[in-house]
C-alpha cells in the first residue's frame, strides 16, 4: 500500500460525552450507546454493520456475547485484547479483512466506568490473588504498582540519555493546553474535580507530588469514565458517507517485553513503527498529528522516538521546542483532545487517538492544525515496563 | 502485619525457583542445547524451544538496571510501608530479575542504576518461602 491507497476509512466516531457517568450508565450502555451515535455521524445503519471489533473485557461478556447485546449478525468477529491499543490493532485487522473483502461496515467500540467503580488503577499494585502464572508469581511480590513500572522506564531513560524531568513536563504542558480548549477535557477535568483546572507550567508538574519517583502527579494520566465508536468502511462504502472518509494507509503491531539484557527504554514501537510507516509510504517528518497513548509522560517520549520522529534518546531536545503545541509551526503536533493526562483515561485510550486523528484530518479539531493531511494513533497497552504492545495505525485525508 | 503477595501454587514453571528460595538459593535455568539463559522459569527454552534445560544456582551478585520508588500503593502489606524500591537487578549470570532494593536511607537519593548490588532474603514465615531482595553490595 501507499499513502495513494483508498481501500479503508474511518468514517464514524463517537466519543461518550461525559468522564463521570454515575450509576445510571455502564460499560455496555456507553458502547451501544456511541456505536449509535457513530453510525449517525457515518449515515449508515445498525443493519450495515457486518464485523464486530471487541476486546471482549468490557464488562466481561466476551467475544460471545458483545454481537448478541448489541444485536448484530457480524461474519467478521475479532477478539484482539492486548490493553490500551487493542483498538489500533482492531483498525489495522479491519483495514486487511476490508482489503480481502470479507466485510464492508466495521464497528470498533469501547466502555469503561473505571472511574465510577472507584479502580485504583495506577497505585493498586498486584493483589496477590487470582490465577497463577509465571509473570504473576515472578512479580506480585514486589509491590510494583502501575505507575511504579511506568516510572521505572523513566528512570532508566533519565539514566541512559540524560533526559530531564523538565523535558518530559513539556508533554503534560502542551496537552493541557489542548484539553483547556476542549469543553469536554474541561468538563472532565472539573467533574473529577482537578486541583486548578488551568493551562500548567514546568513548574506546575515538577512541583506536583511524585507518585511513584521519578512520576510525578501532572505526568500521569486521569482515571475517568468514559468510551466510544470508530466505523471503518470499505472504500465504495466510505464514498457514500456523510463526512470526508480518513483514510486508514498503513498499519503496525508488536509486543515487548522484559528481557535478560533487553533495554527497556525501547518500546514495541521500534518494531511496528518502522512496519507502519513502510506500509504507508511516508515518513515521520511527513506526519502532521501524532495522537501518542499519554498513559504518561515516559509513554510519549519513548513512542515519538521508537517511531523515528528522532533519533533515540533525543526525545528530551525534540520535545522541548514548543513543536507540540497545536498552533506552532513544527511537526508533529500532539494529542490535540488534551490526552490522557488531561481529557479522557477510562482505562484503555487506543480508540480516542482514533477518533481525535480522525476529527483533525476531518478539520473538527478544537485544536485544529490547518490542514492536517497526514495522522499517526500509536498505542501502548500492557505496562510499559514490563510487557506491553504497541499497535500503530496511519491515517490520511484525501 | 499484612503478607506481601505470595506466588501462588501449583505453578508448574516457577515452582522450582520457589523451593530453592527455601534453602536461600537464587536459581535460574540455562538450555543445555543453546545455552540461552533462561528467566523468568519456564519447561522451554525461550530461545530455541528446547525442553532439555538444567538448574544453576546464581551468586547473588548484580547491577541495578533501573527502579522506581513507589511513594502511593493501596496494597494493605505496602500502604504502611513509606516509600520503597522497586527494581529490576542484571545478574551478574546474566538474568534480570524484578525485586525490592532494601538497605538504603532514602531510596530516592541512595539508589542509581549501574549500582552493585547483592541479594539478602526475607522469609515469609516458618517453612515458608524466602524472597531474594538486594542491598549495596
Amino acid at each position: 500500500m501507499a499513502r495513494g491507497d483508498r481501500i479503508a476509512a474511518i468514517v464514524g466516531i463517537n466519543e461518550y460525552p461525559l468522564r463521570v457517568v454515575g450509576p445510571g450508565t455502564n460499560a455496555l450502555q456507553i458502547k451501544a450507546s456511541c456505536a449509535a451515535k457513530a453510525l449517525e455521524d457515518a449515515g449508515f445503519t445498525w443493519q450495515d454493520v457486518d464485523a464486530v471489533y471487541d476486546t471482549g473485557t468490557d464488562q466481561s461478556v466476551g467475544g460471545l456475547g458483545i454481537s448478541e447485546y448489541f444485536g448484530f449478525k457480524p461474519t467478521v468477529i475479532d477478539n484482539t485484547s492486548v490493553g490500551g491499543t487493542s483498538y489500533e490493532f482492531h483498525a489495522n485487522h479491519a483495514l486487511r479483512m476490508i482489503k480481502e473483502g470479507k466485510c464492508n461496515l466495521a464497528l470498533i467500540t469501547y466502555g469503561s466506568t473505571a472511574h465510577s467503580d472507584r479502580r485504583a488503577i495506577g497505585t493498586a499494585g498486584a493483589t496477590g490473588q487470582g490465577v497463577s502464572n509465571m509473570f504473576n508469581n515472578m512479580e506480585d511480590p514486589w509491590g510494583l504498582t502501575l505507575i511504579g513500572n511506568y516510572a521505572m522506564v523513566k528512570q532508566r531513560h533519565k539514566h541512559q540519555y540524560g533526559t530531564t524531568d523538565e523535558q518530559f513536563a513539556a508533554i503534560s504542558v502542551a496537552t493541557r493546553r489542548h484539553a483547556m480548549r476542549n469543553p469536554e477535557a474541561v468538563k472532565a477535568m472539573t467533574d473529577l474535580e482537578f486541583v486548578g483546572v488551568r493551562e500548567i507550567t514546568t513548574e506546575d508538574v515538577l512541583d506536583s507530588r511524585v507518585i511513584a519517583y521519578p512520576l510525578h502527579l501532572l505526568e500521569c494520566c486521569m482515571v475517568s469514565d468514559g468510551g466510544g465508536a470508530v466505523l471503518i468502511a470499505s472504500e465504495a462504502m466510505a464514498r457514500n458517507a456523510r463526512k470526508k472518509p480518513v483514510w486508514i494507509i498503513g498499519g503496525g503491531e508488536a509486543t515487548k517485553y522484559r528481557e535478560n539484557g533487553g533495554d527497556i527504554t525501547v518500546s514495541a514501537g521500534g518494531q511496528s513503527g518502522p512496519i507502519a510507516f513502510a506500509e504507508a509510504g511516508v515518513s515521520p517528518s511527513e506526519i502532521d498529528i501524532l495522537m501518542a497513548y499519554d498513559s504518561f509522560t515516559i509513554t510519549v517520549m519513548c513512542l515519538i522516538e521508537d517511531l523515528g520522529f528522532c533519533a533515540k534518546g533525543e526525545g528530551g531536545a525534540f520535545v522541548s521546542d514548543g513543536k507540540l503545541h497545536f498552533d506552532d509551526p513544527g511537526k508533529p503536533t500532539i494529542n490535540t483532545d488534551g490526552g490522557g493526562l488531561s481529557s479522557n483515561h477510562p482505562g484503555a485510550r487506543g480508540i480516542f487517538l482514533l477518533m481525535e486523528a480522525t476529527r483533525q484530518l476531518r478539520g473538527e479539531s478544537t485544536s485544529q492544525v490547518p490542514d492536517a493531511k497526514l495522522a499517526v494513533a500509536v498505542g501502548n497497552g500492557g505496562q510499559l515496563g514490563s510487557r506491553h504492545a504497541t499497535g500503530v495505525t496511519i491515517l490520511a485525508a484525501d | 502485619m499484612t503478607l506481601r503477595p505470595q506466588p501462588r501454587f501449583p505453578e508448574n514453571d516457577t515452582e522450582p525457583f520457589w523451593e530453592a528460595t527455601k534453602r536461600h538459593e537464587l536459581s535460574y535455568q540455562t538450555c543445555n542445547k543453546c545455552n540461552n539463559v533462561i528467566f523468568y522459569p519456564r519447561r522451554h527454552c525461550n530461545r530455541c524451544g528446547s525442553d532439555d534445560t538444567k538448574w544453576n544456582v546464581s551468586q547473588g551478585l548484580g547491577t541495578v538496571y533501573t527502579f522506581s520508588v513507589v511513594v502511593q500503593s493501596r496494597h494493605p502489606a505496602f500502604k504502611d510501608l513509606g516509600a520503597y524500591a522497586v527494581a529490576y537487578v542484571d545478574l551478574d549470570e546474566g538474568f534480570r530479575i524484578m525485586t525490592n532494593i532494601v538497605g538504603v536511607n532514602d531510596p530516592t537519593k541512595d539508589i542509581e542504576c549501574g549500582m552493585r548490588v547483592k541479594v539478602q532474603w526475607e522469609d515469609q514465615g516458618e517453612g515458608g518461602i524466602s524472597l531474594p531482595m538486594f542491598e549495596p553490595a
